[in-house]
């Protein structure tokens, strides 16, 4: 094994088992495309989710013809779920990010197994996150006003204002993510092409690869332009949740007026990317048999990592706390107050145990390499993202500075099937991205194997 | 120019190792117009080519250079120009609230230049190539190894090329019709 892939965590689980070659890599991998049959499970799975997103699109659809009233947002709690799932989501796609850009900056050769997996699962997150602030505007078909276009109405964007940075901040997102999951895709497109038996299959990934032939020149501009666009998606990615934060933080609302907002919504993304990286890795290496590529060491490592976010995490929490009780502010002391005994007091101890408590096993080791607990711990975090979400944006919002507006905030059947719809296409699009693209980079696993190394004659 | 009917000729090899060997020596041996053909991107091997002079930095840096320029120039125009709101009398040009839009063309421009400017260079997409008329070369992007001496190098000629290529003891030899 060369010296870049041991560089961590010496003596643990490898980042690929022993005993792959360049062509056995590349069938194993392309093989779940190519010639793999459509299995019952993959079916039955494509089903569910594409029958959620038919629910999503019926509740888009009423939401078209009665308009936003249908939910339950109402002054003052006017961001309700469409603000609380767009972080959400948006959050989720972080990790994919940080995996194939920031830990290639870092030289982390184990993110090579599960980089492209997580830069889709960043584009279908995106995807969804994106649906819900378009929704929200009350007029969606108008969603265009946001860009700065020259007009009849002579109207501009106040770009004084973070929602509309955010606008930008999320598209430039999308198509730099977009961008680096193709380029990334573009070798291992030429190698489905060359490796496909079925006509049709060669011409579609042949149009796709571009004519890539591996031309060792070609090579040398792709790996710096792949160096240099992970060099600009790392403070990118950065700055996104940073101005997703600004959204709350730059506004007066007690609770979102705080600097702490941009470092711990990035971690707070961060975390909650990784467990949907793990709550999509675990299944997909069993049903794929893909355990000698994703490895005990990529379930270690994305363990440690949720465990590192998690903390930095529970330091925001414990800086809003405290900032809560010493600045001495009386709406910021009745804010705190207000979470820890007010109506949605349940939902700031749930998400106190999913996020700070549950998460502390991962401190042993056993719990760290077991998929299973892995799996359940994941999930958990995920439901708790949610909440602080949740707590974030309805719990500052619901009680106004004067008691006379002040109320309460109720999820409809609307807001549920919208947001449950989501995460159906959410996983409709991964299942169709397992079925007709290499979920794990082919090229970049055969630079892992020993023989990839140059020997000198 | 005349299209040759040779495109070139094209040894195969095995291991990485090989080919960065057998680049070199055809480099030394005074063939220029040569390429080489890898699965992954070898370590080294377009600098044993003589292949250094990368423009894609250079395209990424115009890029990014333009995308601030023009994020920073559509939003003094906008705000100062062409539609000034006055908001608490705050300054048309208040720059630090443009800084975060500008940030975010200058990584959109850069990101672009890189990934366009890359396929450009290379010049990709290339619906047609000669070297996929080799048969065998649909394993360059599996497990094998491939370099190619062109037809148009001016130390080209088929007997003798055939026989520089035999001595740099490669898996198969092909000739490549254009």
């Amino acid at each position: 094994m060369d010296d870049r892939t041991d560089d961590v965590t010496v003596g643990s689980a490898p980042v690929i088992e022993p005993g792959y070659t360049f062509a056995t890599v590349t069938d194993k991998i392309s093989a779940i495309v190519l010639t793999r049959p459509t299995s019952v499970a993959w079916l039955f799975g494509f089903g569910v989710a594409f029958l959620l997103t038919m629910m999503m699109l019926y509740a888009i659809g009423y939401l078209f013809v009665r308009g936003v009233g249908i939910w339950g947002v109402n002054i003052p709690v006017g961001w309700g779920f469409a603000i609380v799932n767009f972080v959400w989501w948006i959050g989720i796609g972080h990790a994919g990010t940080l995996i194939s850009a920031i830990l290639l900056l870092l030289r982390q050769s184990w993110r090579n197994s599960i980089n492209r997996f997580a830069e889709a699962m960043t584009l279908f997150a995106v995807a969804c996150a994106g649906l819900f602030p378009v929704l929200h505007l009350g007029r969606p078909w108008l969603g265009y006003w946001l860009f700065p276009y020259p007009n009849t109405m002579k109207y501009w964007p106040q770009f004084r204002s973070p929602l509309v940075w955010d606008v930008f901040a999320v598209s430039t997102y999308f198509t730099i993510s977009l961008m680096f999951w193709f380029i990334g895709l573009i070798p291992d497109l030429a190698t489905l092409r060359d490796r496909s038996g079925n006509r049709a299959a060669q011409i579609i990934y042949g149009i796709l690869a571009m004519g890539w032939r591996g031309s060792a020149r070609h090579w040398a501009r792709y790996e710096t332009a792949y160096l240099l666009l992970a060099g600009l998606a790392t403070p990118l990615v950065l700055s996104v949740h940073t101005v997703v934060s600004f959204d709350f933080a730059i506004s007066m609302v007690p609770g979102w007026h705080t600097t702490i907002f941009p470092p711990y919504f990035v971690a707070g993304a961060i975390y909650s990317g990784f467990a949907m990286v793990l709550v999509l890795a675990i299944p997909i290496r069993k049903f794929y048999g893909l355990e000698d590529f994703i490895t005990e060491r990529h379930l270690q490592n994305s363990a440690k990592v949720m465990l590192a976010t998690g903390l930095i995490v529970a330091y925001g929490y414990g800086i809003e706390a405290f900032m809560g009780w010493y600045s001495g502010n009386r709406y910021d002391t009745f804010l705190l107050w207000n979470r820890l005994h007010g109506p949605y007091h349940f939902w700031y101890w749930m998400l106190l145990v999913c996020n700070i408590g549950i998460p502390q096993v991962l401190w042993i080791r056993n719990l760290r390499s077991s998929p299973v607990w892995l799996f359940l711990i994941s999930l958990d975090i995920l439901v708790g993202m949610w909440l602080e979400r949740f707590v974030i944006v309805v719990v500052s919002l619901h009680r106004d500075f004067l008691n006379s507006s002040w109320g309460m905030y109720y999820p409809t059947r609307w807001d549920w099937m919208t947001y449950i719809g989501t995460i159906g296409m959410f996983l409709a699009l991964m299942f169709l991205f397992l079925r007709i693209l290499p979920a794990i980079s082919i090229f970049e696993m055969r630079t892992l194997l020993p023989q990839a190394e140059v020997k000198p004659e | 120019m005349k299209r040759l009917a040779i495109y070139g000729m094209m040894a195969e090899f095995d291991t990485t190792s090989d080919l960065v060997a057998a680049a070199r020596r055809t480099h030394e041996a005074g063939y220029r117009k040569i390429d080489a053909y890898s699965p992954f991107p070898v370590e080294g091997l377009a600098d044993e080519m003589g292949f250094h002079k990368n423009a894609v930095p250079l395209v990424v840096l115009v890029g990014g250079v333009l995308g601030a320029i023009s994020g920073y120039l559509l939003q003094y125009w906008i705000s100062a120009v062409t539609y000034p709101i006055n908001v608490g009398g705050r300054p048309y040009n208040s720059w630090p609230a443009f800084i975060v839009v500008t940030f975010e063309t200058t990584i959109l421009f850069a990101g672009l230049a890189a990934v366009l400017g890359m396929l450009a260079l290379n010049g990709l997409p290339m619906p047609y190539h000669p070297v996929f008329n080799v048969p065998r070369f649909a394993f360059a992007t599996r497990d094998r190894f491939f370099l190619i001496i062109f037809s148009s190098d001016p130390k080209y000629e088929t007997a003798g090329t055939r026989v520089f290529l035999e001595s740099l003891k490669p898996r198969s030899i092909s000739e490549v019709p254009s």
